[in-house]
Formats: structure tokens, C-alpha cells, sequence
């Protein structure tokens, strides 16, 4: 095992020598290049491009949960509440849903003509992020002393009582005048597509324009995350995950550090979720079940606790499995051998299988944080020693 | 982690909770823990309640709802510390949150259900015929469950052992899909209705016009001696010094001669078999079963034991009857909508409060 890591890492740095200096630069435009033009190779309405367009989306909210699990090392298990506060942000700021209202602020003829508050969704993803934040801040506060694992429990407590407040938002009544706080298990729907003049239209018949938002959200979350990790903030939370006690003797804020970790998470999150809050055109309290802050811990776990570009490929595969080889490639497997039932029974055992295997297999996740991967060999195995060559 | 005991000697930080904390000193927990009986049992006491007796509505001024409240919340809680005394086993001895356990809980009672209708238990079952079955099932749940349990940590953990943290924890939840699936399979989507074999609204004695019926006393029945037994197990055998010490610190338990994989094994046969006992007691208590649940439960079990302070067996107990009682009074007063919700605000109000838990003490940091 270790001679074939030994092999391929040579190779590795073989063809990195043979390669000109601006090759990382050239990857990188060329992957972008290919971003744009993909979904031009799918039907507007393909089944694909949907599962794409919702992949992306669970890429931003696993990069913003990463923020606080992999870099600040704050087990999060209520991350949906993020999601359901932008989505409610969409549901309250972008439809008829606040039905005596009438504000109209840069949407297209069609919504100005309808009562209720619509803004554009630039407006609305602004207003998403703050309140993430500053509910961010909110949930990480009493977690602020906790050890470990009684983090996860108190965020789970979080996520679970705005999903209470979410489902049974229909009996809570604001202003007066039968105005609800939200729809609970009716949903709010429709939500106003969103409005950018010069791409498109955003229906559910036109796809692209959807994968170009996401998209550029995706950029938005990788540039951030990067310039996060490698910044002065980035290490603070690095040093605040490795030893506690440590960092804060060195003079690391502790209070102000974790809760910016928390805040940025959120901000994402809530980023992500007024996206598929208009994406999904309906803002449902069903939506924001626990089963969804673990699948997204799962991606971050899965693709390496802190590597950008693992949590990248974690949500992308996890993404993919859920939403798209397991109900559209895998589904008609079964009859093709011939036996009788639906793939869709077997699903959730199909996803924790490879859960379970994937981890087995690979249990520092599939690209594992160069840090964390020189901590975990540090002093464990034989540490190498190259032989003077003679 | 371990910042409480060496921050405390920095200069002060901003904390705003820290000094809530500090100013609410050693009465804010018990105040808080019974703001919701006492502010009911007033609220009774005060302006009375209304009981429908032959038709007519009956105003009454005393604490027999509240009483009865909190016997349903006794006995109800007392399934729920059967199930949290696995979580906090696992996690004192390996530090894993394991997300498997509650449908593990689940799978118990399927089988008790499916098994005692196999030999025949039925509502016209005598009563020797069906203690004897009943019991005959319990052993059956457990060795079920118990089997269960220790596969899984054959299978899930035990190869990560020296993986990252978080590791176990996914393939936990990757179980806990599959143990769903296969409730799905078992029983569809759902819930299903058992029979009634143990008549469980059959009142039998009344104190003060609180009302105990069969099935309180089913729930506190199998739990107390399971509890003692364990306790026993834990404090006085061989075996269970061998658990303590593995939890304290495994390396140094390792090297004191101590089986440490055939330890943890056992202690996920010990929390398997609570869990497949509790299993049945559910079937029999709230006589639905569906695949759902085990994960129901085990988001309030295990929030009993971090209430409790997780890794402590008697903190399983104390959080899981104090959870059920906070559940009937929110189910009767507030409404079952809220109850999830009231739950976890009395766990994050215990949490600012006192961040081990009740009896939490010092646990192993993971390393």
C-alpha cells in the first residue's frame, strides 16, 4: 500500500516537473471555460442539468459548513437552519406571500403587477446572508464553552426548533390580519423566479440560466474559502480546531474567532438556500428535516474534514448519487435483471451503504487536508528517511 | 478543548453567558428545570382546569393534572433512558455518537412484534401464557438487538479505530440508513398497529386521582431492574471494571492487560440488548411501530444523555425521565406540535447553564 503511494506520489511529482509554469493557471481557465459553456451540452430541461444545478448548490452549502466543521473544528448538526432561513428569505421577500404588502424593488413587470414584497434576487441573496449571520452568531453563542460533541447537540436543539417554528408557522400570526409567519407543511409557493436581465429566463423549462447562478455562487464560495483559509483568520480558526487552549495563550480571540466561523457558515448556507428556495419555486417546512444537515456533514466528512477542493467533490458525489444515479441511471437496473421492484425502495440503504464504504475505504476522506494528512502519519507510521544516494 | 479549567485563570474575556452563568449561580438549574411543572401546577391550582365528568364540564383546583403529567412522563421517560443508556455507554468508551442506535432500537421492536406473533401471542392469551411469551420475546429483542449492535461495531467501527474523529460517525449514520431501509422493507412506509396484548390503558390503581395504568407500569417494570442489573454489572464485575477503565483511557487499559476490542464489543451488546428491551416496551406501550421511529427516538435519547452529561449512566436515566416528563407536560399544555421544540430549548437552557450536563463529570478529551 504504502510502495504504490510511494509510486504514484514520484509519478506525481514526474509529470509536475515535465510541466510548463503556467499550467495550474491554464487548469484553471480551462475549467472555468468549461463550466460555462456545460450546460449547452444538456437539453434545458434535462434531467442531468437539474441534478447538476442542485449539486452546486449542496457544493456552497458543504463549503459553508466545512467553514465550521473543517476549519474552525465546530461539530455543527444543525446547518439546516440556515438553509431554512434563506429559503424563508425567498419566501418572504420574494412572492405574494406577505399578501397586504407592495413593495416592488427591481423585479419584472410580471411580479410588479402582483401584491405582496418582491425584491430582486441579488437583493433578496444579500438579505438571506445577513440574517444567516446574524442567526449564526445567535446559535454559536451558548455553544461558545461547550466540549465537543455537546456543540453538535446544541446546534442539532437549533436546527430543530426552527424547523419546529418552521412547520408550525402557520399558527404563529405577525401584523395581525391573518398574516402567518410561514406556510409550514403548504409551502409558500409560487416564489418569484429570479430576475437578471441579459440571461434568460428562469423557468422551469430553461435550465441554463439557473446552472450560470449557481454557478457564479460557486465561484463566489470557492474565492472566499480560499482566501479564508489562507488568511490570518483562516489560521486563527486552524489554531483554534488544533488545541484550544494553545491558540487562546497565544492571544487568539476565542470568542470573536468561533463566531465568525459561525457566521460565515451561515452566511453560505443561507446563500445556498434562498437559491433553492427560488430554484425549487416553493418553501415547504418538509424541506428542512435533521436528514439534511447530516447529508451535508456527510459531504464534508466524506470529501476531507477542511480540504476545499474534497468538500467540493464530497458534495458533488454525494449530490449526484441522491439526486441522480440512484432514481434516474440505477432505478431501471432492476428490471433489466428482472426482478421486480423499484430501486427507489432500497435508497436510503443504498446511500448508507456507500457511506459505510467509502469511509472504509478511505476514512481521511477522498482528498484529505494537506494538514491534517501530515498530522494523521506524524509519528504513527515509520517516518522516511531518504537514503543518501551513493 | 479542556478551556474551562485554563481560561479561567486569563484575563477575562468578553462572556456574556459566562456571567449569567456566574450571577445565576447553583439555583438556576433546579428553577429551571421547574419552571415548566410549577408554572402548570399553578396555573391549575389558580385558575383551575376542566374535566368532562357524565357530560358535564367540571372545573377543578388541584394537582392531580399535573401529578398524572408527570407519571406519564416517569413512565414514558423511562423507555427513553433504556435507549440513552446505549448512547452513553458508547460514547464514554469510544467518543462516538452513534447515529445507528436509535434504529437499532427500532429493529427491536419489529422483532418483538414480529416474534410474538409467531408463537401466538394474542389478545386472548392468558395471563401466564403471555408473561411467559412476553418474556420469552424480551430475550429475544435483546439477544437481537444485542447481535446487531456488536456486528455493526464490527463492521463500521472498529476499522476506523484510528481513523479521524468524525469517521465513525458517518459510517453511523450510513447504518442508520440502512437499518431504516430495512424497517421500510419489513413494515412500509407506515406506521403499523400491534395488539394491545398487555391492555395498556387498563387503570391499575389510582393515587389522589392519579391514574397508573398497565403500561407505566410495563415501562418502569422493565426499566428498573435492567438499570440495577447494569449498575451492578458496571460497578461490581470484572468485566465492567474492565468497560471503566477502557473508557477512562484505553492505551493505559491496553497495557494493563485488558482486552480493549472484546471490551468495547461488550458494550455494544450491553447497549444493543437496553435498546431491543426498550424496543419491546415501546411496541407494547404505544402499540404502533414504524421504520421511522428509531430516529425519532434516538434524537431524544440521545439528547436525554447529553442532558444528563454524556458518558454517565445514572445522567441517561435522571435526562431521559426528565425529558419525558418535559414531553407529557408540553403534549397536554403547549401542544404535541411544540413538543420537539420545548425539548430542545430545556436542553440548550441546561446546556448555557451547566455545559458538562446534570451529573456530567470530566470525560477523556479525544486526542
Amino acid at each position: 500500500m504504502s510502495e504504490l503511494a510511494a509510486q504514484l506520489s514520484e509519478w506525481r511529482a514526474a509529470v509536475s516537473a515535465r510541466l510548463p509554469p503556467w499550467w495550474p493557471r491554464a487548469l484553471a481557465i480551462a475549467l472555468l471555460a468549461f463550466g460555462v459553456v456545460f450546460p449547452f451540452l444538456f437539453a434545458q430541461t434535462s434531467d442531468f442539468l437539474n441534478a447538476t444545478i442542485i449539486a452546486l448548490s449542496y457544493v456552497v452549502f458543504a463549503l459553508g459548513l466545512n467553514i465550521v466543521v473543517g476549519f474552525a473544528g465546530l461539530l455543527d448538526l444543525g446547518y439546516v437552519a440556515f438553509f431554512a432561513l434563506g429559503a424563508y428569505t425567498v419566501g418572504w421577500l420574494g412572492s405574494g406571500f406577505f399578501f397586504k404588502a407592495n413593495v416592488h424593488v427591481l423585479v419584472n413587470s410580471f411580479a410588479s403587477s402582483l401584491p405582496g414584497v418582491h425584491l430582486n434576487f441579488v437583493l433578496i441573496l444579500i438579505a438571506a446572508v445577513i440574517i444567516a449571520s446574524v442567526a449564526g452568531i445567535i446559535i454559536g453563542a451558548p455553544t461558545l464553552r461547550l466540549r465537543g460533541d455537546y456543540i453538535a447537540i446544541v446546534t442539532l436543539g437549533f436546527g430543530e426548533i426552527i424547523r419546529v417554528i418552521a412547520v408550525n408557522g402557520q399558527d404563529i400570526h405577525i401584523f395581525g390580519g391573518g398574516q402567518t409567519l410561514t406556510a409550514g407543511e403548504i409551502g409558500i409557493t409560487p416564489v418569484d423566479p429570479v430576475y437578471l436581465p441579459g440571461i434568460g429566463t428562469f423557468d422551469q423549462l430553461h435550465l441554463r440560466p439557473w446552472y450560470w447562478v449557481v454557478f457564479v455562487l460557486v465561484l463566489i464560495v470557492l474565492f472566499v474559502n480560499v482566501r479564508l483559509r489562507d488568511s490570518r483568520l483562516g489560521r486563527a480558526w486552524i489554531a483554534l480546531r488544533e488545541d484550544e487552549v494553545a491558540a487562546i495563550s497565544m492571544g487568539i480571540p476565542a470568542v470573536r474567532t468561533k463566531l465568525l466561523a459561525y457566521a460565515t457558515g451561515a452566511a453560505f448556507g443561507g446563500m445556498a438556500g434562498a437559491f433553492l428556495g427560488a430554484y425549487y419555486n416553493e418553501v415547504n417546512s418538509d424541506q428542512f428535516a435533521f436528514g439534511f444537515s447530516i447529508f451535508v456533514l456527510a459531504m464534508v466528512i466524506v470529501g476531507g474534514l477542511g480540504s476545499i477542493w474534497g468538500v467540493t467533490l464530497g458534495a458533488l458525489l454525494l449530490s449526484y448519487i441522491n439526486y441522480y444515479i440512484i432514481p434516474q441511471v440505477l432505478n431501471t437496473l432492476p428490471s433489466k435483471f428482472g426482478l421486480n421492484f423499484q430501486l427507489t425502495d432500497v435508497e436510503f440503504g443504498i446511500f448508507g451503504f456507500l457511506l459505510v464504504l467509502v469511509m472504509i475505504l478511505r476514512p481521511q476522506g477522498l482528498i484529505p487536508e494537506r494538514r491534517r494528512q501530515l498530522e494523521l502519519t506524524e509519528g504513527i507510521g515509520e517516518i522516511e528517511v531518504k537514503e543518501p544516494a551513493l | 478543548m479542556e478551556a474551562s479549567g485554563a481560561t479561567q485563570r486569563l484575563p477575562p474575556a468578553p462572556r456574556p453567558l459566562a456571567a449569567i452563568r456566574r450571577h445565576a449561580g447553583a439555583w438556576a438549574l433546579p428553577i429551571a428545570l421547574a419552571i415548566l411543572p410549577v408554572y402548570y401546577a399553578l396555573q391549575d391550582l389558580i385558575s383551575g382546569y376542566t374535566v368532562s365528568v357524565n357530560g358535564h364540564e367540571v372545573v377543578y383546583h388541584n394537582l392531580t393534572e399535573i401529578g398524572q403529567n408527570l407519571v406519564n412522563g416517569v413512565s414514558n421517560g423511562a423507555i427513553w433512558a433504556l435507549i440513552a443508556i446505549g448512547y452513553t455507554l458508547v460514547y464514554g468508551i469510544i467518543e462516538l455518537i452513534n447515529f445507528a442506535h436509535g434504529d437499532v432500537f427500532m429493529i427491536g421492536s419489529f422483532t418483538a412484534a414480529g416474534f410474538w406473533g409467531s408463537i401466538g401471542l394474542g389478545l386472548t392469551t392468558g395471563p401466564l401464557g403471555l408473561v411467559l411469551g412476553l418474556l420469552l420475546t424480551l430475550i429475544i429483542a435483546m439477544a437481537t438487538c444485542g447481535s446487531l449492535n456488536v456486528l455493526i461495531e464490527r463492521v463500521a467501527y472498529r476499522p476506523l479505530r484510528n481513523a479521524p474523529k468524525l469517521a465513525p460517525l458517518i459510517t453511523a449514520v450510513g447504518f442508520s440508513f440502512i437499518l431504516q431501509n430495512v424497517g421500510l422493507l419489513w413494515l412500509g412506509g407506515s406506521p403499523t398497529g400491534v395488539p394491545d396484548l398487555i391492555n395498556e390503558n387498563h387503570v391499575i390503581f389510582t393515587v389522589f386521582g392519579i391514574v397508573v395504568r398497565n403500561a407505566d407500569v410495563l415501562a418502569v417494570g422493565v426499566t428498573t431492574p435492567l438499570v440495577i442489573l447494569l449498575a451492578w454489572f458496571i460497578t461490581r464485575t470484572r468485566q465492567g471494571r474492565a468497560m471503566r477503565a477502557t473508557a477512562q483511557d484505553p492505551e493505559a487499559a491496553r497495557l494493563m492487560g485488558i482486552n480493549v476490542d472484546a471490551t468495547i464489543s461488550l458494550t455494544f451488546l450491553i447497549g444493543g440488548m437496553l435498546a431491543g428491551a426498550a424496543g419491546l416496551v415501546y411496541a407494547l406501550y404505544e402499540t404502533t411501530i414504524w421504520y421511522f421511529q428509531g430516529f425519532e427516538a434516538g434524537l431524544i435519547a440521545f439528547t436525554a444523555a447529553v442532558m444528563g452529561g454524556i458518558g454517565n449512566v445514572r445522567g441517561a436515566v435522571l435526562g431521559g425521565i426528565i425529558i419525558g416528563c418535559i414531553q407529557q407536560i408540553s403534549d397536554a399544555r403547549i401542544g404535541p406540535e411544540w413538543t420537539d421544540a420545548v425539548v430542545f430549548v430545556y436542553l440548550i437552557l441546561i446546556m448555557i447553564l451547566r455545559p458538562r450536563g446534570l451529573l456530567g463529570e470530566e470525560t477523556r478529551e479525544a486526542g
